[in-house]
């Protein structure tokens, strides 16, 4: 009544949906692994995680274009920031940024959609302001290029082709351009490292970049990367996470072999 | 094909060769298609954003409709203006947790259900080693188990977890190649689109100057 008077939207939509109620136990759980974590981590409690291999790929290719006085190129995938894929991006971003304000290395951000560009901006001034060269940041460092893909992928192979970075990393969420990109970075032979959780698009990278950050390793680089105790906590309680679904698909396995079939339908979502 | 027709289609091949003559190396041509597609694209989207979000979700909603609550977006939107502005520019910082914090909030339950909860049922189905599915069957528990080591982060990939996890890497590999030539083939037959398309302009072409030709349009 309350919300069709003030805001006039039909009652009739049920505010809670029973029929997705393992959803929200299931999310339940899951989040109750992350605060776990995040709480540990908090208190300073050492979390291990293991050192990916493609960040060394990073710190390499940065080392590369300083050695050659050549820019570094970050694409941070084409999504809005609405992407997790994104945010994690903006995170390397930040690290990356620090990176080149050490080696006092040009670096460009060309971007995809208005809303990552003050993101994008805020992390490469943060950046270097962690390396304490706040003056060496450069505002043209950011660029909006345009909203369409294609134009977009057009644009960003332009600057590879005219600025001739010497390094390119390709890191967020990415579509059809991957290639095209990946392709041209390639024949300009500068350095390339790539990660994005779109695995229809990891193939291109695996076949056009040096190094390729696959899947989920991307959000573990930026956890890893920032060494903030929420990211390390997060990272922590969604490995427990993969460990009960491991179990669940093992045991879900058995008992459907043996008959057994209220375990899987409770995971039935209509 | 009337000539008005007959200029934008020879606009069309001419911009499909500027751009294809890419491949020889970087130059003028290229260049200009380049930033002619930059240029267009950014002033098609200010239109269709315009058009297709701010006049039907703030000018109909607001003043039409009546919908005041539509005035809450749009004042978050106003604000990230402030980013003009040295002084003001950290307001617009509401609006951009304000947009995250939706966005997130509404992607999380979804991305459970359609990419663990799914996935999982569709994974979990009788295992039968008498029948070739059966077999299948186990094989997928095996792989998706095995890939899944390879994402565990919380220990190092040694030993039986190593094993697993070098199992994960190569089904993903397999996985990865097969992608790579569906792609490659959905890519070959866009280039043959197009150049299918050069070969239907070239006979149009053709026909168009000697239809000129003939009515003495030319002379």
């Amino acid at each position: 009544m309350i919300s069709y008077f003030i805001l006039n939207i039909p009652s009739a939509i049920p505010w809670f949906d029973f029929n997705r109620i393992n959803v929200l136990i299931t999310l339940a759980v899951f989040f109750c692994f992350l605060l776990y974590f995040i709480g540990r981590a908090k208190k300073g409690k050492s979390l291990f995680i293991r050192r990916i291999a493609g960040l060394d790929a990073i710190e390499e290719a940065v080392g590369r274009a300083t050695e050659m006085g050549r820019p570094i190129l970050y694409i941070p995938g084409i999504e809005d920031m609405d992407n997790i894929q994104t945010v994690a991006s903006m995170i390397i971003l930040g690290n990356v940024a620090k990176m080149a304000a050490t080696y006092e290395t040009p670096l460009i951000v060309p971007i995809c959609r208005p809303f990552v560009v003050p993101v994008a901006e805020e992390s490469v001034q943060q950046g270097y302001l962690a390396a304490g060269k706040p003056d060496a940041y450069d505002k043209n460092s950011v660029r909006y290029i345009s909203d369409e893909q294609f134009a977009y992928t057009a644009g960003v192979n332009g600057i590879m082709l005219r600025e001739r970075p010497a390094a390119n990393l390709m890191f967020g969420s990415f579509f059809a351009e991957s290639l095209l990109m990946a392709e041209t970075g390639f024949s300009t032979g500068a350095i390339q490292v790539a990660g994005t959780a779109n695995i229809h698009q990891l193939p291109f990278f695996v076949v056009a970049c040096d190094y390729t950050i696959i899947g989920e390793e991307l959000y573990a680089v930026s956890a890893y990367l920032s060494k903030e105790p929420k990211l390390l906590g997060t990272l922590k309680g969604s490995d427990l996470a993969k460990l009960v679904i491991m179990i669940i698909l093992v045991l879900g396995a058995i008992l459907i072999t043996a008959n057994i079939l209220w375990f899987k339908n409770w995971f039935f979502v209509q | 094909m009337t000539l008005v027709e007959m200029i934008w289609t020879s606009s069309a091949a001419l911009l499909t060769l500027f751009t294809f003559s890419y491949l020889y190396k970087d130059n003028p041509f290229y260049k200009f298609a380049e930033h002619l597609v930059v240029g267009v694209s950014a002033g098609y989207f200010a239109i269709i954003l315009y058009y297709g979000s701010f006049v039907p979700k703030v000018i109909d909603t607001i003043f039409k409709q009546g919908w005041w609550y539509y005035s809450i977006p749009a004042a978050l939107g106003i604000l990230m203006w402030t980013r003009f502005s040295k002084k003001f520019s950290w307001i617009s910082r509401f609006s951009l947790a304000f947009y995250m914090g939706i966005a997130v909030g509404v992607s999380i339950p979804l991305t459970l259900q359609n990419y663990v909860l799914k996935h999982l049922v569709e994974t979990t189905r009788p295992i039968n080693f008498t029948s070739l599915n059966g077999i299948w069957q186990f094989l997928v528990v095996v792989f998706v188990f095995s890939t899944l080591t390879y994402f565990f982060f919380s220990r190092e990939h040694k030993g039986a977890f190593g094993v697993s996890a070098k199992l994960g890497i190569g089904v993903l590999m397999i996985a990865f190649g097969a992608g790579f030539g569906l792609t490659v083939m959905g890519r070959v037959s866009l280039l043959a689109e197009r150049v299918l398309f050069l070969k239907d302009y070239l006979v149009e072409l053709k026909y168009f100057l000697y239809m000129l030709f003939k009515y003495g349009i030319l002379l």
